[in-house]
């Protein structure tokens, strides 16, 4: 899948596949339940800290400055990272990084690795490209391990078999563990406690055997060069830990200057994604470890990925979703991810992140990318919670714009002038039609007489593109007359309807 | 003191009673007010569905039609949102085009003179208690960007406590989006009605009689899907439960 599911062309639009879930009661159930649960939490947990509001704006600039100087901040982490032992690998896309981190796996000699929940591997599919190469990926986190096993696509950028309940997950358990390595314990119910083990044994083993861990990373800190790796469950901790050998594959946006503006965000994040004051687990890891007795990896790579981020940046509303730390508070508020379900958005960034950074990061050329920047009601509630206030509706709207009316883009590094897509002619039309008519108030007006005249005539449903309306609402009653026309006929053209006196004395004044 | 009233295109078109109402309160309240009539749109449709240089010269003709003006009140949460938020940002992007200053400069006195009604009832006259008088069981919803983008906080529900009979009953889930979105109810139908029936379903847990809001696009999704699912509950404007008195019933 690792090319194919990076360009994904084969993903139908959004609203085909949100058609499905919306449909799917089940699905329904289990996002609804998961998506409203966390939601309460994280508002508790955010209203705790009275000064969250400057935290966010501090999360904001942080990013913001690290984005503008990023040039001088890479190289920086370049030289620190190179200084304490590691080595600093380019990937300018997808490719370039599944290869380079085939090719240091295979230098090992080994043929398996463990992996720590990534964003930027799955972005780039790399357990595919691993195994096109001979090479199998074990996911160790339990939601990811869940997704693998099942072989599945993750849903959620922090739960990704969200859109599963119990008894699914003890379906996949009996059925797949025992081809991956050891199988689930007979008589395996759906009680947590229950799944819990029977994945604690199963990934036991192979964290004893691994020698090539794979992560990414929540934060590069570029004065020293450290990377860092928030969790709740531990088995990040294990593979950053065991493993001699430790490749992690990082977004060249996950760059902190310093260990001071960690700290906002070590505040923020746990907060936001899972509700927790702090997480459980934080690892950091500067280079390599050589003293015989510690822990931690003898050989670190660190392959750092561009992939569409450049692109991103040079967009000077769009890279605002290069703030992103991935805590997916804005998937759990959002009521169209929660109806439309994760897969619907044909992107390991689902929801109203990944409907503003798949489009950037892809570009627009796909039926699914063009559709994404139209998922959103623009309700505004992902940008209320953002912890770094990525506003996601005026990114929506902007890139609406470069679908509709095309435009200059930034593609691999140069810039282009999009066309407009295909299939928004009509709308187009359309809104030029009405531009012409509204900068006109007696077209306006007459427009409005034809309805009225018309309102007898008025039908349930409507044909061609107005039956998306008629489904499933009535269509408004058309008024005999528009209140310009009352307007006219009681007050006069450039008439006042003058105050009555008193509050509330109303002195009769026919004003129906 | 003089106010103009923008209407909206869509309550002119759709929704006089709404137009009718404001005027009913607004000039009991001791306001004048006048209807410029080359008022149409504000253009929030075309930016809102991408159309951002079509949507320039409505945002254009608004300021051009409302400059004299001190107050320019409207009764739509979404409308008024796009002239204080969005027609700052149109004048913006057009510098960053490298279009020069002009449509910032022709946008700008516009912007902070423009209320949404329950801002102009509770700000600008200071009053809490219109007069009204509603004996129905209410239950409201905040619309989006009358709650985030203009931030309307509790303005809506302090004039609504103030009305007389009115049994006021809080709506399960009332910040969640109703589902309507402008273009996003046909261009994403089924998440649109899948989100407009889990409101409706919500309101008639209330048992109220009326689904009250502060802007007519969202009540006349809501208000279809009302009538489609066979519910009992009306839709109605906020402004027409405001405007409501003993000696003049809203009908
Ligand atoms: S966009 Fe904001 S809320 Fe959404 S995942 Fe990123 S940081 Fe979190």
């Amino acid at each position: 899948m690792s090319e194919t599911f990076l360009g994904m062309p084969s993903f139908p639009a959004f609203p085909v596949a949100a058609r499905a879930a919306v449909q799917d009661g089940t699905l329904r159930g289990n996002l609804r339940h998961a998506t409203h649960t966390i939601r309460a939490k994280r508002a508790k947990a955010v209203a705790e800290l009275p000064d969250w509001a400057e935290l966010r704006e501090a999360g904001r600039r942080i990013k913001d400055h690290t984005l503008r100087h990023l040039d001088r901040y890479l190289v920086q982490v370049e030289e620190a990272v190179t200084a304490a032992g590691g080595t600093v690998h380019w990937a300018a896309d997808a490719t370039e990084a599944n290869r380079i981190v085939a090719g240091l796996v295979r230098a090992t000699g080994e043929s398996e690795v463990v992996k720590v929940k990534s964003m930027a591997t799955q972005e780039i599919g790399l357990n595919e490209a691993l195994e096109a190469e001979g090479i199998r990926a074990y996911e160790t986190d339990l939601a990811e391990l869940i997704v693998q096993l099942g072989r599945d696509r993750p849903s959620h950028i922090l739960v990704p078999a969200i859109h599963r309940n119990r008894g699914e997950i003890r379906d996949v358990f009996r059925s797949e563990m025992g081809r991956w390595g050891r199988a689930a314990p007979d008589g395996l119910t759906d009680e947590p406690a229950d799944l819990a083990e029977a994945a604690r044994l199963h990934l036991r083993e192979k964290f004893l055997r691994a020698r090539v861990g794979v992560s990414g990373a929540n934060f590069v800190v570029a004065e020293t060069g450290t990377l860092v790796v928030v969790e709740s469950e531990g088995n990040g901790r294990m593979c950053l830990t065991l493993p001699e050998t430790l490749i992690s594959v990082v977004g060249i946006e996950k760059i902190v200057p310093t260990w001071r503006d960690l700290e906002v965000f070590l505040q923020t994040l746990p907060r936001s994604s899972t509700a927790e004051r702090m997480n459980p687990y934080t690892s950091m890891w500067t280079g390599t470890t050589d003293a015989e007795t510690a822990d931690g990896p003898r050989e670190f790579h660190l392959v750092l990925l561009d992939n569409g981020r450049t692109d991103t940046l040079a967009d000077e509303v769009g890279r605002q979703a290069l703030r992103c730390i991935r805590c997916s508070a804005c998937l759990n508020v959002c009521p169209v991810y929660e109806r439309a379900g994760g897969h619907a958005y044909g992107s390991v960034y689902p929801g109203p992140i990944g409907a503003i950074l798949s489009p950037q990061l892809r570009g627009t050329a796909s039926a699914v990318d063009a559709s994404l920047p139209y998922a959103s009601s623009l309700c505004g509630a992902c940008y209320e919670v953002c912890p770094v206030a990525i506003d996601i509706p005026e990114v929506l709207v902007h890139l609406r714009e470069r679908v509709a009316e095309g435009g200059r883009a930034t593609r691999e590094g140069s810039t282009v002038v999009l066309r407009p897509a295909r299939g928004h002619a009509v709308e187009r039309a359309a809104m030029r039609a009405a531009r012409w008519a509204l900068t006109r108030p007696a077209a306006l007006r007459t427009g409005q007489r034809i309805a009225g005249r018309a309102r007898r005539l008025q039908p349930r449903s409507l044909p061609g593109p107005g039956r998306a309306w008629s489904a499933s609402r009535d269509l408004p009653a058309v008024p005999a007359e528009p209140f310009r026309d009352w307007w006219r006929r009681i007050y006069g053209a450039g008439g006042t309807a003058a105050a009555r006196p008193g509050p509330g004395g109303d002195t009769g004044k026919d004003t129906r | 003191m003089r106010v103009a009233l923008f209407l909206t295109c869509v309550n002119d078109t759709l929704y006089p009673d709404t137009g009718r109402a404001v005027v009913r309160l607004l000039t009991r309240l001791g306001v004048d007010v006048d209807f410029p009539m080359g008022q149409t749109c504000c253009g929030q449709a075309h930016y809102n569905t991408g159309y951002r240089h079509e949507a320039e010269p409505l945002a254009r003709r608004f300021a051009d039609v409302f400059r004299g003006y001190e107050a320019i009140v409207t009764p739509s949460g979404s409308c008024g949102a796009m002239v204080r938020e969005l027609y700052p940002r149109l004048g913006e992007r057009a510098r960053a085009e490298g279009r020069g200053d002009t449509l910032a400069a022709a946008l700008a006195p516009v912007v902070p003179r423009t209320y949404e009604l329950t801002e102009f009832l509770v700000d600008v006259l200071g009053v809490t208690d219109v007069g009204a008088c509603y004996p129905h069981r209410v239950t409201y919803h905040p619309t989006c960007h009358g709650l985030r983008a203009l931030g309307l906080g509790d303005r809506p529900g302090r004039l609504l406590r103030a009305v007389r009979g009115l049994d006021l009953v809080e709506l399960p889930g009332a910040e969640e989006c109703c589902g309507f979105g402008g273009t996003f109810a046909v261009k994403n139908p089924d998440v649109s009605a899948a989100m407009g029936a889990d409101k409706v379903r919500h309101a008639e847990s209330t048992g109220a009689a009326v689904l009250c809001a502060a802007d007519n696009s969202c009540l006349m999704h809501l208000g279809g899907t009302l009538t489609r699912m066979g519910s009992d509950v009306r839709p109605v404007h906020l402004a027409e439960i405001l405007a409501s008195t003993e000696k003049e019933p809203a009908v």
